[in-house]
Order: C-alpha cells, then structure tokens, then sequence
C-alpha cells in the first residue's frame, strides 16, 4: 500500500521536518561529553593487554617488572583476578554472549584480553602492558573457514531456527528448466566505530555508575549486575552520546567488565579506553561466511526454487551465526525455499550483529546469484527480479504490513537511467577509456519492535518533558525522536525538553534492529497520548471547557490545544485545562505497542532498490563506484534528512563490503596482522562520488501506531550485490568473494 | 609507551651532540610515533628537529638546483607553486600519499626515512630481520599486500613505501646529510639500500647522521613539460601504493631525448629502471616502445610472496605512466592527484 499524498495531520508538524541535529551545536563544539571525557577525581586507568596468539596457553607474564614501573598500580592476571558473582559463560540477557575474564590462561582468539594493567596515568598502564612481554604455549590456530568441520549450532541471539524449508524443494527442482549453482565467499569485517569501546566506572558502596557508549543502556545495566552479584537497580549508565555502535556496543563485553572489576578492587574510579588495535577481537564482529545458493527457474524466468546454504564462522566457546541464508526467505518468490546455516568453530573471536547482520553478506550473495540467474534466461537483471515479485510473504503466504518495492524499482531506475542498460556485459566505456557498468540488487531488511517505555510530563507553563533511556549512536536520536514525542502533545518542538541516555529513565529499548524509532517512538507517542487522554477526561468532564459533553474519542492535540477533530474551533489550550484543574503538572506513560495479531499474520519489511556504476581501468583494474541510486520504501520517514543520512551510510558500508573491509589473519599465529585503519581499509570520501538517496512514502497502518519501519541497516543491503554485478557487467568478469580488489580483475 | 627523554636542539651542532645509540630524530611524527605506539620503535630519546634554524625553507640556486630543507612539510612542498613547475611529478607524487593531515605534518626528510608497511615489522612480537637482525621474516608465509617483486632477499621482502621517493629517484636527487664526522651529500640512488643480508640497514646514513635538505639537479627542471606520477591503489585516495611509477621524458622533434622511470611500491628501495631509460632514449614515443620499456623494467622481476600479479600489473603501470607523461604534464594539478582516475574528477581541494 503506497501513494504519494501528502500524509494525514494527525502527527502534527514536527514529523516530516528535516530538522538539523538538536545534538549537533555540542558535537562540533566539543561539548558533547563521550564516555572517555569523563574525569572523576582519583581516576586510574585501565589498560588491556591482548593476546597475539590465536589458540594455546600464557605461559609466562612478566608481572614483576609491570609492576616496578612508576606509576603502574595493579596488574590483574587470572591468578589475582578477583572473582566475579555471575559465571562468565553465562548469558545474564538476551543480547549477551560468553565473555574472556581472566578466567583462565587458556587464549581462545588473537586480541583476548589475558591481563589488565592499572595505572595512575594512560602512559604508565600502556607500558606496564608492554612490559609483560608474554610467553605462549602455542597451537596451531584454525582461522579459516576450511579449516574445521561445519556444524549444527543453535543460531543465537537472532532468534529463527538454523534451518528452514516451503514448499517442495525436490518437486521444484525436478521441475526447473534451468538453474545455476554457485558459492560466494564474504570476508571477516570488524565493527569499527569512530569511538572504541570504553568505560569510566565508578562504585559507590553495591551501587555503581558507569559512564559506557551504549546501545542497550537498561539492558546492559542487568547484564553488569550479574556479573557483580547486585540489583541491575543499582546500576545507573550514562550514555548521552556513542560515537557509532553498529551492533557491538549493546553487549556486555569482557574489557569493560574487568575495567569495573578493578574499579572495585581498587575503590578508585577507573576508565579503559580501547585502542584501535584492541577493537579487533573482544568486541564483536562480522564473521566471515561462505554460501551456497542453487536456483532454478522455468521456462518463463519464474523462480522454482532458491536452496541458499551458509556457513559462517564462529568462536571456539559460543554460538553467534551470521543468518545470511535468511535473506533468502522473505524477498523472492518461489516454488520452494531453503535456507540453512551451519557454523565452523574457529580460534576468532565470538561474531556479534554487526549493522546488517545476516541480511549484508546473505544479500551480497543472492542478489549476485539473481544476477546469474537473470543472466541464464537472458533477461534484465530487473526484469528478471520483477518477474518474481513476491506479492505475499514467499513461504508463508502471509501478506505485507506494506511493500512500495515496486515503486523503489521503478523510481530507482528512472533516476538512474537503468533502461539504457545494454544487456551484454562490457559493451560501455566511457571517454577516457574506463570500462563502466551498471548493476542492481534489491535491498530487504525486517522491521522488528522491541520492549520500550516513557514518560511524558506536561507542565503549567505549556511545555513538556519527555523521558526515555535511548542511545543516540549518531543516527539524530535526540532529534528524531523529541519530533515524534512533541506532535504527540501537539506541541512545538521548542516546547519540548527530552532526556535520554540515561539508564534511569524508563527503558528506552535497543538502539539495533533498525527499530529503534519504531521502537523508543512509540513509546514516546503513547506516553503523549495518555496526557492527552487524561486532559481530554478532564476537560470533557468540566462544564467550563468548550470540549464539555465531547466525545474523548474525536480529541486531537495540534498547535498547543485539545480540538475536536473535525471541528477545530471546538478546542482549549492545554494549560488552560491543566490550570483549572489546579495541577502542576499532569504525568502519562506509555510503552512502545505493535498489535499481535498484526505481528502474527503479517509481513514486516522495509524495501529498496539500489543502483550502482562502477568504472574501471581496463588494464590497471582499478575501480570506482561513480554513481549509487537507492530507493527505499520504509514507513513513515520523521526525518528526511536523518533518514537519508542513515541510507546513505548503508550504501557507502556496502562499498567498503564489496570493496574494501578483510581482516588478515596470520595463518601461524592466527593474529589479525591489518588491525589499524591504514590496513583495514574502509571507503573514504574520494571513493564516494554521486550518491542518491530516493525515500518513497509509505503509509503502514500495522507495524505500529505511527507507521515507522526503520532505515538504520537497510542501505548495506541491495547495494553489495549492486557493485559486484556492476563489476561483472563492466568487465564481463563475475568474482565471487568479497572485498573485490584490483588483483582479482587482472 | 617507553619512557624516553624529550630533547629540542635550538642548533644544528647541539642536536649532533645530543644524538647517541637509541636515540631518534623525531620530524612530523607521522611515522615514528605509530611505530612507538605498537612497540616497533622504541627510541629512549626523541630529538626533535622543530626549532632547528633554517631547515624549512626551499631555495633555487645559482646553478638553478633546489634545495628543500628536510623541515618542509610535504603539503608545503607540493604546494609550492614554482616547485611544482618545475618538479611537477615530485608535487604529484607528494600530493598521491597519505591524507591533507599527514602531509601537513609530515616533512621530506621524514618522508625518505619512513619504514616498510611490512605488517611483521610493525608489530613486535613477531620475527622480523630488519626490526631484529636475525630472528627471521613472518612475512614469508604470512599475509600481506605490499611484498616486492624486486631486489628482496631471503632476510627480507619488504617494500619502501614512500611516494615521494620514486619520483627523487628518477630525477637524480642529492641528500644533504650531517653528523659527528661532518656533512656529507649522497646520491639519492645510494641512499636507500637493498635488503641482502642486513635488511636493518636501511639507508646510507651513518649513526647519528641527519638530513638536512634534499637537492634536485637543474637538469632535473628540463622534464617538466612531460613528467607524470601514477599510483594505483585499493581506493581511490588514502591508500598505499600497490605500484606506482614516475616517468618522464624529454621530447624535441617527436623524439625521445631523456628518460627517467622509476617504480613504487616493488622493491625495499625505489626502483630506478635504468635499462628502460636508455631502450627508450632516441626512439619516436608510442604505446609499443612504452611496453617494451616496461618488460625491461620488469625483467628481473621474480615474486617473493603471493604476488606474482604484481608483475603484470607493475609493467602496466609503468607503461601508462610513460603514455601519460608523453601527453604532458597537465596544465593543472589532477584534483585526484597520481590517479588513474584523474581525468574523470572535476577541479577541486
Ligand atoms: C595512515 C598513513 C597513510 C600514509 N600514506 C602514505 C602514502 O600513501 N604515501 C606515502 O608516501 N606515505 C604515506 N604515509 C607515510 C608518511 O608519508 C610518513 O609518515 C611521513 O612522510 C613521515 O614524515 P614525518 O616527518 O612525520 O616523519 P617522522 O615520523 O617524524 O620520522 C620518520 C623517520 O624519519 C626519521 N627522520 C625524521 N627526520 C629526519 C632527519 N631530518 N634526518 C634523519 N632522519 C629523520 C625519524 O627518526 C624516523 O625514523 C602514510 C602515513 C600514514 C600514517
Ligand atoms: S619482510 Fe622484512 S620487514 Fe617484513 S618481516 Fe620480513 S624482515 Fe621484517
């Protein structure tokens, strides 16, 4: 369901504003405080010392000379470490996985923490760290993905069984006229947020403070307390500002444990910062996958069935899959459908959701192998993908809450100008002789709601205050978010004060899934609402109110008032209400709400299509991705201008996907040896030419009262499998592993 | 990070003084302050050449040499609108590395004295010949992109990463250099050195040597008009070479008169590819002679890793790079300076 009206009033007039980030003064002034700007009093510093082995044991730590060193305080070893309450292997929440403590010498990956150093300066606890100089007994490391047997596992945090079958795989197949069979490899990524992880803890007696980037703010302080034996009540996490998160900060990870672990054990304040090097391993991250996909079609190009297997990489002690055979469940439409994972348990690091989880590299590969197969029946890569529209939910049947993916093709392509694509590859050059090509790929990804509440707050003077505990990763949280809760009062945005990032408001939700809008939004509207509701009761109820004997039911708030919808002049000034009822002020709560019967019967999925140009030299083999054109279909937009910046970042994490994001492993030692941003290599801004973001409105009456989808993650999808079929139709060339680099062309 | 002591010479015969084993000069910090960060380097004292006299400044002599004092920034340098006249694939070059940040702080003398990319020699706990002299090579069977195909040695494959250097070399630039015995100048083709058995012996400079300026020959001016730098790289700016070459010729009447070509990013030093100079000497320019040159360049090429694409694509690069030089030097600098994207990008920095 899709128009291109202009939407009902009922929000009010601050939703639909490219509003500048509320934020975004403090940013660039530097007075917005990050979590390592904090500087209690009597502060230590904490240092991680990382393993730069793979698999084996610490033999030896040379703690006595750390500690001759001026100003080194502790050095935490697993013989000193002192205990914690909670098991470490346990999973305190659902977003947890296993933690390395110091619970043993064992080394399980390359970047484990096996001590920590304290010091009263970063200087002093970095060379204590050194001057351990660590002594292994080594194994030989498994890093590859042929380099141990595929299992069975329970896929993790994400919830869908490892398997999943529709319809009749064997008839289909039988059935096909045509088909392809082919493998794409994605490489390890690692989450790499502007601000690395860190932590300032502080105790005071059983309660403890943290100032901690967080994506999870009240479902972190749950997963801390469990370690540390105390009511997750008595752990209040300030997280005003993350400097990006991407999936790796909503977990409780080993480094900030042991950090408000010597915080206890010293009674002194203490604040650990990683490094960029110390980012790669211990936090999360993408794990590398290889997947099998079998397609087949019949005559008239219809697909018979997509058979998508993934393997993908875990740790040695915990269970994270990356789910990227789920991108082939909701998007196309076939006879059949399966899709599988198995994991290898490898010496890295446990994987994490990582922006996109799942959907990126599952997406990477079949939109690749949609490409194949279009190429097999000849068709247009779009043609072909619109010949297998689904119209309901493949597999199970079940209608779309919305699904504008038509229009996303069809506008994406206009703009791109995709019908003057020549079918043939390596037909287009440009006039310096750069070979170009044109490629698609159709971007998916679910739009899930979590748990959320709020607290709105109306006041005698005619503002509001809005409370919720959410995390503003950089994404315009603070902004989008006061938009959503200043219509619900029907108040100017100026009239709104909100506070957020703070774990003892209500609980805000998770700042994942793409659903955090959707999610804290709701929450915040509801809470509106209910002030409203009361009011609306009150005002009803009194004589002196023009609203007196109104049906509660037809109160709308706008410009400041409570009007009777459909007749305007029928209203009063909401302090005025207030006022006469002698109150202070008037409190509503409210919860983030998604109806279950619509959750149960009904498809919820943000769409896209994404355009892509390369050029590339044809005897150098360098490439350039010169144009991007997505367009995506998400529900209701709050902040176009937010919202495009968060599709735009997907695209360009797409690029540096299909183009640039490998972590190297030593194969001896298993340690990552491009651990630094001038080895890791991500897009930068001259990698980055014309990049179009097209948003096509969407009204949603199920995904939840306000109609919100989600816009964080989608843009990584469509756009990798885009390049790599805009690389096979410059080239004629078809790679089938990611990042494509210069030396797979020549 | 180590302790270290912190000394800034106001003169040039104090920080000779103050120089003794362990010690280091510290220029714009670029390169060794990461190298201290991960252990790689550790200097017990750092020499900072700041507020040394007169080694910022870059001056033509009577003789029409320049002379660039190892103090210049990188982005001074290549923003110096006569230098980049006459040296424009110098400018070029300089323009192609790193970021606008690192080339503010980064200085020439610093530039030629930059360390291999080698990720083993980065990171300490690893075995590397050239950080410690006998202990072996991780890069031989581990991972990396950057390994050379010329002039390595068993001890050691690592590459010179700089792009300043190649375009020096094929111009024949002097290095002016100091020490406790005096000053001295050597050749640019002599200053770096190939890895043999004592990969830690980097370059010419002896002990407690500095540099103190670079020098680029007038006759190093005549190749103006056609002189160009390419750098192809795994994106499109802000990367390492993965091979660069600096060409230039002299053309009079559709002849090739002079040759220069030099390669980036193949060998632990840059690489001056004589042979190619004179096969291209006396002959009209065109695509075959710039292939025939390149295969020159390249004959004695032999992979050290998984790298025998290198090759292939490294003659490549040097035959382009000697086509473009043929078309000329640009009336402007490329707003994507070195890349094979040049000519797409509209003028802007
Ligand atoms: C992320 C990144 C990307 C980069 N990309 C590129 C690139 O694409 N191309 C490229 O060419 N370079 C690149 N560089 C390297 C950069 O060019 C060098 O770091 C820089 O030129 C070093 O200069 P500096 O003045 O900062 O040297 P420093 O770091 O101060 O010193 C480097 C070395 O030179 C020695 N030294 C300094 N001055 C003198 C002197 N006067 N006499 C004798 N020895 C001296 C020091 O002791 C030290 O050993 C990159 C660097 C980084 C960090
Ligand atoms: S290639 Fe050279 S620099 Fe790299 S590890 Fe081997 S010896 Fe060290």
């Amino acid at each position: 369901m899709s128009d291109t009206m202009s939407r009902p009033m009922r929000f009010g007039s601050n939703s639909g504003q490219p509003l500048t980030r509320r934020d975004g003064l403090a940013k660039v002034t530097g007075t917005a405080t990050f979590a390592a700007d904090n500087h209690p009093r009597n502060l230590l510093y904490a240092v991680c010392l990382p393993a730069t082995i793979a698999r084996g044991r610490v033999a030896h730590l040379d703690v006595a000379a750390a500690e001759a060193h001026p100003g080194v305080s502790h050095v935490m070893t697993p013989q000193n470490r002192p205990p914690l309450q909670g098991d470490p292997s346990e999973k305190p929440t659902m977003f947890s996985f296993r933690i390395e403590v110091l619970q043993d010498d064992t080394v399980r990956y390359a970047g484990q923490p096996i001590a920590m150093v304290l010091g009263e300066t970063i200087e002093a606890a970095t060379e204590g760290a050194r001057l351990l100089n660590p002594r292994y007994e080594t194994m030989t490391p498994r890093i590859a993905l042929d380099q141990n047997e595929p299992e069975a596992l329970e896929p993790g945090a994400l919830g869908r069984p490892a398997d999943v079958e529709h319809g009749d795989m064997q008839t289909a197949r039988n059935s096909a006229a045509q088909g392809i069979d082919v493998t794409y490899e994605t490489a390890p990524q690692y989450h790499n947020a502007m601000e690395t992880h860190a932590v300032v803890a502080q105790w005071d007696g059983d309660r403890l403070i943290l100032d901690m980037p967080s994506q999870a703010l009240v479902l972190s302080c749950a997963g801390y307390a469990h370690f540390f034996g105390i009511p997750a009540g008595n752990v209040t996490l300030r997280s005003p500002f993350l400097g990006g998160g991407f999936g790796s900060k909503a977990i409780p990870t080993g480094p900030q444990v042991l950090a408000i672990l010597a915080a206890r054990m010293t009674g002194r304040p203490v604040k650990l910062m990683l490094t960029r090097q110390q980012m790669f391993g211990p936090v999360g991250h993408r794990g590398a996958t290889r997947q099998r996909l079998r397609l087949g079609t019949d005559d008239a190009a219809a697909l018979s069935f997509i058979d998508h297997e993934g393997v993908s990489e875990t740790s040695s002690f915990d269970d994270f899959l990356e789910p990227a055979a789920n991108a082939s469940q909701g998007l196309y439409a076939a006879q059949a459908l399966r899709s599988t994972h198995r994991g290898v348990r490898l010496d890295v690091g446990t994987p994490s959701p990582m922006r996109a989880p799942g959907e990126a590299s599952g997406s990477a590969a079949l939109e690749c192998a949609m490409d194949e197969m279009a190429e097999a029946t000849g068709l247009d890569p779009l043609e072909f993908r619109l010949r297998n529209y689904a119209e309901t939910e493949p597999g199970t049947g079940k209608p779309y809450s919305s699904k504008a993916l038509r229009e996303c093709y069809a506008e994406g392509a206009r703009r791109f100008g995709w019908s003057r694509r020549p079918l043939a590859p390596r037909q287009m050059q440009d006039a310096d002789g750069m070979l170009v090509g044109w490629g698609m790929g159709t971007a998916l990804f679910p739009c899930p709601m979590f748990a959320a509440d709020a607290r709105a707050t109306l006041r005698a003077d005619g503002t509001a205050l809005f409370e919720t505990s959410a995390a503003d990763m950089g994404q315009g949280a603070w902004t989008a978010l006061a938009q959503i809760a200043a219509d619900s009062l029907g108040l100017p945005i100026e009239k709104i004060e909100f506070r957020s990032g703070n774990s003892t408001l209500p609980d805000g939700g998770i700042a994942g899934g793409s659903g955090h809008t959707a999610t804290a939004g709701s929450a915040l509207d509801a809470s509106g609402r209910d002030v409203i509701r009361q009011l609306g009761s009150m005002a009803a109820a009194d004589p002196a109110s023009p609203l007196h004997g109104a049906d509660n039911a037809t109160f709308q708030a706008r410009d400041g008032r409570i009007e009777v919808e459909g007749d305007p002049a029928r209203g009063e000034d909401l302090a005025a209400i207030l006022h006469r009822a002698g109150l202070e002020q008037l409190e509503g709560q409210g919860s983030a709400f998604r109806k279950p019967e619509d959750a149960e019967n009904r498809a919820m999925n943000a769409h896209g299509a994404v355009f892509a140009e390369v050029k590339i030299d044809p005897d150098l083999c360098q490439m350039r991705v010169t144009r991007l054109v997505g367009a995506f279909a998400a529900g209701r937009i709050i902040n176009p201008r937010l919202a495009e910046s968060q599709l735009m970042g997907g695209m360009i994490w797409g690029v540096s996907f299909a183009l640039h994001e490998k972590a190297q492993h030593d194969p001896r030692t298993g340690r990552i040896m491009n651990a630094d941003f001038a080895g890791y290599h991500i897009p930068v801004n001259a990698d980055i030419r014309d990049l179009e973001v097209i948003t096509i409105h969407e009204d949603d009456p199920y995904v939840n009262a306000l109609g919100i989808k989600g816009v964080g993650e989608i843009g990584i999808t469509g756009t990798v499998g885009a390049i790599a079929n805009a690389i096979r139709h410059a080239t004629g060339r078809r790679i089938r592993h990611f990042p494509i680099r210069i030396e797979d062309l020549l | 990070m180590k302790m270290f002591d912190f000394i800034r010479p106001a003169s040039i015969d104090e920080a000779i003084a103050a120089w003794r084993p362990g010690a280091a000069w510290l220029g714009g910090g670029t390169n060794l302050v990461d190298l201290m960060k991960t252990g790689a380097a550790q200097p017990d004292r750092l020499i900072d050449l700041g507020r040394l006299p007169g080694l910022d400044r870059i001056e033509t002599g009577a003789e029409g040499a320049t002379r660039i004092g190892a103090r210049v920034g990188n982005a001074d340098l290549a923003r110096d609108a006569d230098f980049a006249r006459r040296f424009p694939m110098v400018a070029e070059a300089l323009l192609s590395g790193a970021s606008g940040q690192l080339r503010n702080a980064a200085t020439v003398a610093g530039n030629l004295m930059q360390r291999t990319r080698c990720p083993y020699f980065q990171n300490p706990e690893t075995a590397c010949n050239k950080r410690r002299p006998g202990t072996g090579c991780d890069a031989r069977g581990g991972v990396g992109d950057n390994y050379a195909v010329l002039g390595w040695s068993d001890d050691c494959i690592a590459t010179h990463p700089s792009d300043f250097c190649v375009p020096l070399a094929a111009l024949d630039a002097v290095v002016e250099v100091i020490g406790p015995n005096g000053a001295r100048e050597i050749a640019f083709a002599d200053f770096h050195h190939l890895p043999g058995t004592t990969p830690d012996r980097e370059t010419a400079l002896e002990p407690g040597e500095l540099i103190l300026a670079l020098r680029l020959p007038a006759a190093a001016a005549e190749f103006a008009g056609h002189a160009r730098y390419l750098k192809l790289r795994d994106r499109t700016s802000f990367a390492f070479a993965t091979v660069s070459a600096a060409a230039a010729l002299k053309i009079e009447g559709g002849i090739i008169t002079g040759a220069r070509l030099a390669l980036g990013a193949v060998a632990a030093k840059p690489w001056r590819a004589a042979e190619a100079e004179a096969l291209l000497t006396g002959h009209a320019p065109d695509a075959a002679l710039f292939d025939r040159a390149a295969e020159a360049a390249l004959s004695d090429a032999v992979p050290a890793h998984d790298n025998a694409w290198k090759i292939p694509i490294a003659r490549r690069v040097a035959a382009r790079a000697l086509a473009l030089a043929a078309r000329g030097t640009p009336a402007r600098m490329p707003a994507l300076p070195a890349s094979v994207f040049a000519a797409e990008e509209p003028a802007h920095v």
